[in-house]
Order: structure tokens, then C-alpha cells, then sequence
């Protein structure tokens, strides 16, 4: 478990980025939930973090694909794969993120720099 | 109705055939296409693809498991409609009759008079273009960009990133002020210039020399600049002709309403082809932008499926981004018009700034380099003034 934030730190709304390797959002909901997802576009080196939260879906700020919070699932292009989702759980007010153990889905600039080629 | 076709097989063709069977059209779909591609992704052809960086299956636009259940017929040009008929005529002599059409054939690059022929000499719209330009990229050299607009402007950065040592020759006294403004369009483009790039303003192009391959291009003050690879980026004409006659009002593209209806019952156009009724600005305009095409058909499906029946929504404030030399530029709205603008967050000579431009005090477009979060709730509240 990793803490990210104090749940009183992060206001409805808006989103955590826990600059983890790949980096995580976290996402408080306008309706009180808490969320957490790979923070990079799965179609360009954005921060979803930056984006426009509304519901349970977040809009990438460059390109308009929108991602479900709950299932990492996009609505439409440019991205065309999901993102990771992972587990959050809240204790004495601390957000923790349990990073999933599947492979993330980077876009390819990102993939190829975190393989350690040619940034 | 029991068969669509949809003319066009770009982002905007596919958008449509998305948005029909969205929204339960189960009929026959049939989308035509010039390319013999699959829909693919344009703008990374100036910027990621042309440095090499992702490869043609990246371009993609339809996912591994997507399947409309259309008959695609591609590497087909349409060459002229019959209303009377109901059907797209095609270039080998094909037909293909239907009750609805989605006209999305999009534009096709602008070229300069006399430039044909001569080799190292590139324009850049589609795949193979692209593929062109990017293998005598590679090889180095000298580039001369003629046209200091996005498309000149991203592929001048994406080859001063190769190496090249690149020129970029604007016919106008700056750079993107059609879109931007003087103001703001002198201050993106002196990107060019805090990278080695050099900047000719105000100076027409005559014409280029060379014998068989291109070797200068010369400009009206008599200069000419050496040159091994030209790219001409002097904005894009709709492509329309192949409507003359068939009764589809035409006037700098296919004219349409606000809900993308032509002056044909039946018939819908979108993209970067039609030319739809601005209800805010009381004209009507062609907005040649990737979002445009992806969210426009949705409304123009909505018409051809009901005829009149659904009012249309206020259309959402044109936005349009562009990555040149690492910096993200990003715009919202329409300049023209406005009265001012203000620097409201950051410093231009940092690229790192938001701008807002306003028309009697109130906001009408929005533009900022790096500062996508900010960008994102200006380009929500600009949104929602307007609806």
C-alpha cells in the first residue's frame, strides 16, 4: 500500500497525482467517492490528473477521450485501450493506493522511455 | 432507412458510423473511401510518426476488437452524386445506391502552381504523404518549409529535432494570425526562433529551381534560399468538386445547417468538407479540426436519422491543439472578433502562459502554451457561456 493523501486534502473534484513510476491519480468524485488510475493518457503523455472531472469520468485535457474511473474503460478516440484502475482504501483519513500488479497501458513515446530507449 | 453510405473514410466518416449504430440504426452501411487505408489518425503525421516515433499501427483509429458490421469500399473515389438516383457514383464506375448519405470527404492540401513534378517537393495530408516526406527526412539536410501555419510549423519542429537545418518562409507579416491574432500568432511562432529555426515573414514565394529535383526556392524580394526538401503548407481546399451539379448547395464546401443538413433532404455533410451555420456568429464556416470531425457527426447522424425532428445542441467553441519544438499549444473559441486579449497566468517568453481573448469584456477564445490544466477549465467555462 502506498499513502497518497489526506483524504482532507483533496476536495471534491479534484485529483491527486502520486508520482509513483508510472505516476497514479487519485480522484475525489463530486459525489464522495475515491478513485485511483494510471495518471498517463493511454494515447499521449498527458496527465489525467490535469483533466476535467465529471461523475465518474475524467476527460483527458488534450485530446477529449474520457476515461471511467471505475473501470479504466474510454469512451472514444483518440484512446483506444484502458486505463489500469487501483485499489484505494481510506484509514484515519489517508488515502492508500494498492497499485495493480497488470502491465500498465502507456502510450507509445511513454513505453518506449520507460523501457529505457531513446526518450 | 435501410442503407447509408457514408463518403469519406476519415475521422469524420468513422465518427458518423460510430454515431449510426449508436444510436440503432441496424441497416445496411456501406462507407467509401479514397485511401486505401483504414481510418488512421492525422495529426501525429507531422509530429510522432514523422520523427519515427510511433509507427503506422499507432495511427489506428478503430480498436482490435471494433466491428460496425459495414461494407467498406476503400481505395474508391466518389465522383459525383445523383440526387434523382439515390446513389455515389465512383471513379471506376461503380455504384452504390442508398436513402441516406454522410458526406465527410474531407480537404485535400493546397499546392503551389508549377511545383508538380519536382522531386523533394512535399505536401503533407495523408498516410503516404507522410511516409514520403519522412523517409527524405531522414536523410537530412536542408528544409524549407513554405507556410507558417500549424501544419508548417509542426513539421519545421519535428525536423529541427532530426537535424535539419530548417527555413520557414510566411507569405504574411506574421505567422497564425488568422487564427490567433497578431499578437499571440507572433508570439507562438517565435517558437521557431528559440530553436535555430529561421523565421522569413512578409515574403511571398516566386517559385522554386531545380532541374529534375528541387534545389532553392525563390522568393519575391529576388533571395533564394538552398534548399534539399521543400514542404509547401499552405492550407487545405474542401473537397467537393465531385458534388458540382448533383444539387448539393455548394459555397467553400458543402453548405449546411447548424444540425448538418445540406440543401438535400437525405443528405448530411461533416468534417473538414462542410461548411456548417455558426447560430452565435450568424455564418456559416468550415472549422477544420480533429474535434470537430469527431463530435460533429454525432449531431449530423442525429439529423439524417430524424429529418428535423431533434433540435440541434449550441455547438461547442472549435478547439484545436498543436505540439511544436515540446511545447503544447492549445486554443479554444473563435479570435476574430475579440477586443482584446490579456496575458491572465504565466509569461509568453517562458512558453508557459494562458491568454484570453476577449470581445467587450467578455471571454470569446482562449489560448495557452504548457498549461493544459488551466487550459481545461478555461475551455469548460468558455463552454459553458456559450450554451
Amino acid at each position: 500500500m502506498i499513502p497518497a493523501c489526506l483524504l482532507v486534502d483533496l476536495p471534491r473534484g479534484e485529483a491527486y497525482r502520486l508520482d509513483i513510476d508510472p505516476p497514479v491519480s487519485v480522484f475525489h468524485t463530486d459525489d464522495g467517492e475515491v478513485f485511483a488510475i494510471d495518471d498517463t493518457c493511454t494515447h499521449q503523455d498527458a496527465s489525467l490528473a490535469d483533466g476535467w472531472l465529471e461523475g465518474c469520468e475524467v476527460e483527458c485535457p488534450l485530446h477529449a477521450s474520457k476515461f471511467d474511473l471505475r473501470t479504466g474503460a474510454v469512451d472514444a478516440p483518440p484512446a483506444k485501450r484502458p486505463v489500469r484502475t487501483h485499489e484505494v482504501l481510506i484509514e484515519d483519513g489517508m488515502i492508500y493506493v494498492r497499485p495493480s500488479t497488470e502491465a500498465p497501458d502507456l502510450p507509445p513515446c511513454v513505453a518506449s522511455r520507460l523501457a529505457g530507449g531513446p526518450a | 432507412m435501410r442503407t447509408v453510405a457514408v463518403v469519406g473514410a476519415s475521422l469524420a466518416g468513422l465518427s458518423a458510423a460510430r454515431s449510426l449504430r449508436k444510436r440503432g440504426y441496424d441497416g445496411r452501411l456501406v462507407i467509401i473511401g479514397d485511401e486505401p487505408h483504414r481510418p488512421y489518425d492525422r495529426p501525429p503525421l507531422s509530429k510522432e510518426f514523422l520523427a519515427g516515433d510511433i509507427g503506422e499501427a499507432d495511427l489506428a483509429l478503430e480498436s482490435d476488437d471494433e466491428d460496425l458490421q459495414a461494407e467498406w469500399l476503400l481505395g474508391a473515389r466518389a465522383a459525383g452524386l445523383d440526387s434523382a438516383d439515390r446513389a455515389v457514383r465512383l471513379a471506376d464506375g461503380r455504384e452504390v445506391r442508398a436513402d441516406g448519405f454522410v458526406i465527410a470527404t474531407g480537404a485535400a492540401a493546397r499546392t503551389l502552381p508549377g511545383t508538380d513534378g519536382l522531386a523533394g517537393v512535399h505536401r503533407l495530408r495523408t498516410l503516404d504523404d507522410a511516409r514520403a516526406l519522412r523517409d527524405e527526412l531522414a536523410l537530412g539536410g536542408r528544409l524549407v518549409v513554405i507556410g507558417g501555419g500549424f501544419i508548417g510549423a509542426e513539421v519545421a519542429s519535428t525536423a529541427c529535432a532530426l537535424g535539419l537545418d530548417v527555413t520557414v518562409v510566411e507569405a504574411a507579416p506574421t505567422p497564425l494570425a488568422g487564427p490567433l491574432g497578431e499578437t499571440m500568432g507572433g508570439i507562438v511562432s517565435a517558437l521557431h526562433a528559440d530553436h535555430g529555426v529561421r523565421l522569413l515573414c512578409g515574403v511571398g514565394v516566386k517559385g522554386l529551381s531545380g532541374e529534375s529535383r528541387v534545389d532553392a526556392v525563390l522568393l519575391e524580394d529576388g533571395r533564394s534560399i538552398p534548399a534539399d526538401t521543400v514542404v509547401v503548407g499552405v492550407g487545405a481546399r474542401p473537397c467537393v468538386e465531385w458534388l458540382e451539379g448533383s444539387g448539393v448547395a455548394l459555397d467553400n464546401g458543402v453548405k449546411c445547417g447548424a444540425d448538418g443538413r445540406t440543401s438535400l433532404a437525405g443528405v448530411v455533410a461533416v468534417g473538414d468538407c462542410a461548411s456548417w451555420y455558426d447560430p452565435h456568429a450568424g455564418i456559416h464556416r468550415r472549422v477544420e479540426h480533429w474535434t470537430g470531425a469527431r463530435e460533429r457527426p454525432d449531431v449530423a447522424v442525429a439529423t439524417l436519422l430524424s429529418w428535423g425532428a431533434v433540435e440541434p445542441g449550441v455547438p461547442r467553441p472549435p478547439y484545436f491543439w498543436s505540439d511544436q519544438y515540446g511545447v503544447k499549444i492549445q486554443f479554444a473559441g473563435h479570435s476574430a472578433g475579440a477586443d482584446s486579449v490579456t496575458v491572465e497566468e504565466g509569461v509568453p517568453g517562458d512558453r508557459s502562459f494562458l491568454a484570453v481573448y476577449r470581445r467587450a469584456g467578455h471571454p470569446v477564445a482562449v489560448l495557452a502554451m504548457n498549461q493544459p490544466r488551466l487550459f481545461m477549465r478555461w475551455r469548460k467555462q468558455l463552454t459553458a457561456a456559450t450554451s
